[in-house]
């Protein structure tokens, strides 16, 4: 794994006093996708936990660039975008404040007009002046999504991105995903569901021991 | 990096004006707790203005926890203290301007009310004007190290009450300098010993809390 | 002797399985010898008569309670700063031992003080930064206890512990200046200007053995959190096979 930018050295993780897993090894280059598989409770939202360096792993460290990201600490978070179960969206805000706040706590420039081409591109122009409190939760999925693509992060960390999208946000998102990684970005993700990305260099892992049918 | 303080501070300012309904109800309970001791003790106006400078104080110091359990717990719930630890500015600047912003919402009504609250304990204006000052400098310390606490109980079963039982002890040297700066010039010694120590207080907490708060969030958030 | 060794929760569990009988000898014949010199050799005091003899208990319990404190304290900022599982063990196997003596200063400043001031309860300095630093202790120990995750229980405990250690001194100069501006200083526990040699004697001999009691009590209670934890590795389940 020369050109890898992420990579994962003899990780292990626990929870509570169980192992989920050890020795851990793998990289991820430019343009690649990593899906993490494996049944529920096996560790897929620990792994993505530990590659944000939100949890401290057991033991084995994550890098970035080369370095370990407890080193690197503020400058990855500045090119890493994570999306877990719950959206990170306030109830008190419309889709367009939050995604000021969102640029905000980033330290970017907040661009009005960009950040509502992105919420449209994503099927919400008829609810940019509502409080996301009435939004359905896809709804509400959508305006983190949107959070993602405004924050121009060279890797993504989705966890489950499909869970409450229709059909059609999942076209949608598996064109996004798509060209993310055509231009150059990295994506790891967790998913249930079967993602159609034809043409995609696609990694997979399996957390933990228990055997999944191949999804796609 | 001040950019970043801001934009905490505004984003905290906007939740808080969209959600009055919490604000209104700390206020109260502020107004409330005071009100409750002439009932209890007598309206002599002697023993009130005696009791006055530390019955306020104790209500500010209960006041503030009240609604410091939600200072990361909202944010945590719908997952957005996630995405605000992982940006690329440092913890500590979040939670200080987490602390600041509680501070200006919390903190800064209490201020404006407390003179009410001295007249109806009969205190004199000299002694008002201390406990403004002595809250000014003091109310600070009650946002900074609630931090702490906030962040320690972060998610747990009845955090609140934990969250009392653990702060509650280290706001004792800032009720005593406060309650004690109004007694002073009360009682004719002078309140500037009182609120030097305040003040030198609250520059400690500034510069110690936020370190500890951040460390207790990341550990948290684990 | 490599002491890196005895970081590792295996090989401390042994070496503290050895060190528990010597210390709890110790304390018990410390204690014995400290009490002989308490009741028996220390004259009565002219003033207080035999109550007095109750600091024989007092003191060294009140000291202990704040040098246990300290303690957690190093522990916690060793575990926070090296990641040693061993450090933040230590510190929850003394937190209860620090509250017992906590609570011990209090109850015996309270006996004492009914002879000596008149009444059960006096807002002096001493005693009511001891009454702060049992909510402390007892603090600590809630947050332990609400929190199921052991390494955010370690962790969390410990910047508690921290802030407590930083906070606790300028506590303690508080309550003493707020205790001088509201009741004057006609009121102080070390009243006494001439100590006697063989009353100094005693204490000192009674603190020791609370030392020795304290350091054979934690490593109990460490050998116990030990096993509790790593129970899933092979040495720990050949103990407990054993046992």
């Amino acid at each position: 794994m020369p050109d890898a930018l992420l990579s994962v050295h003899d990780l292990a993780c626990a929870r509570g006093e169980r192992l989920l897993f050890k020795g851990m090894n793998f990289g991820l280059g430019k343009g690649e996708l990593l899906l993490v598989q494996g049944g529920n409770g096996q560790g897929k939202t620990s792994l993505l936990r530990l590659l944000t360096g939100l949890a401290r792993p057991e033991e084995g460290e994550v890098r970035w660039r080369g370095e370990s990201i407890r080193r690197v600490g503020e400058a990855y978070h500045g090119e890493m975008c994570y999306l877990g179960h719950a959206n990170g969206v306030k109830d008190d805000l419309n889709p367009v404040e939050n995604l000021r706040f969102a640029d905000g706590m980033h330290g970017r420039a907040f661009d009005q007009t960009r950040a509502v081409a992105t919420l449209e591109r994503l099927g919400l122009s008829r609810c940019l002046d509502l409080p996301c409190r009435v939004l359905s939760f896809g709804q509400r999925r959508r305006v983190a999504l949107a959070a993602l693509l405004l924050a121009g992060a060279t890797l993504w960390i989705l966890d489950e991105p499909l869970t409450g999208l229709d059909v059609h946000a999942v076209v949608l998102m598996e064109g996004l995903i798509r060209n993310h990684l055509t231009a150059g970005g990295m994506v790891v993700a967790t998913t249930h569901q079967a993602l159609n990305l034809d043409g995609v260099a696609v990694q997979r892992l399996l957390v933990g021991n228990v055997a999944i049918p191949a999804l796609m | 990096m001040h950019r970043f303080l801001l934009a905490v501070l505004r984003r905290d300012l906007t939740l808080a004006a969209r959600r009055r309904g919490d604000w209104l109800i700390a206020q109260f309970f502020f107004v409330m707790v005071a009100s409750l001791f002439p009932l209890g003790v007598g309206p002599e106006p002697e023993m009130l203005a005696r009791i006055g400078p530390g019955v306020l104080w104790v209500a500010a110091t209960l006041a503030s926890l009240l609604s410091l359990t939600r200072l990361f717990a909202d944010d945590h719930h719908d997952g957005s203290l996630e995405h605000m630890v992982l940006s690329p500015e440092p913890t500590v600047l979040l939670v200080l301007g987490k602390s600041i912003a509680h501070w200006l919402i919390y903190g800064v009504p209490l201020l404006l009310i407390a003179p009410v609250l001295g007249i109806q304990f009969h205190l004199s204006w000299e002694a008002i004007m201390v406990l403004e000052l002595s809250l000014l400098l003091g109310t600070p310390i009650l946002s900074l190290l609630g931090s702490v606490g906030a962040a320690l109980t972060l998610g747990l079963r009845g955090g609140g009450v934990l969250l009392t039982l653990l702060i509650l002890p280290l706001y004792i040297p800032a009720l005593i300098f406060g309650a004690g700066a109004v007694d002073g010039v009360m009682a004719g010694t002078g309140a500037e010993a009182h609120l030097s120590l305040l003040g030198a207080f609250m520059v400690l907490s500034l510069m110690i809390a936020p370190w500890i708060a951040a460390a207790a969030l990341r550990v948290s958030l684990e | 002797m490599n002491l890196y060794t005895y970081a590792s929760p295996a090989n401390f569990y042994v070496l503290a399985g050895k060190l528990i009988p010597w210390f709890s000898w110790g304390a018990g014949l410390l204690a014995v010898w400290g009490l002989y010199i308490s009741f028996f050799l220390a004259p009565t005091d002219f003033q207080q008569s035999e109550a007095y003899r109750i600091i024989f208990i007092h003191v060294p319990a009140a000291w202990m309670s704040m040098f246990i404190y300290l303690v957690m304290a190093f522990w916690g900022a060793i575990g926070l700063a090296f990641n040693t599982r061993l450090s933040f063990m230590m510190a929850r196997a003394l937190a209860p031992t620090g509250a017992l003596f906590t609570f011990i200063a209090l109850w015996t400043g309270a006996l004492w003080g009914k002879p000596m001031w008149g009444a059960w309860w006096v807002w002096d300095a001493r005693l009511t930064s001891e009454l702060i630093l049992l909510f402390l202790y007892v603090g600590i120990i809630a947050l332990w206890a609400a929190i199921d995750d052991v390494r955010r229980g370690d962790r969390a405990g410990s910047l508690l512990t921290l802030i407590g250690a930083i906070n606790v001194p300028i506590i303690y100069f508080s309550v003493k200046w707020w205790n001088t501006l509201h009741q004057g200083s006609s009121i102080n526990l070390m009243k006494a200007p001439s100590m006697a040699a063989i009353m100094l004697q005693g204490m000192l001999v009674m603190a020791i053995a609370a030392w020795f009691y304290t350091i054979a009590v934690a490593l109990v209670r460490v050998r116990r959190i030990i096993l509790e934890r790593e129970r899933q590795t092979d040495w720990a389940k050949a103990i407990l096979e054993n046992e």
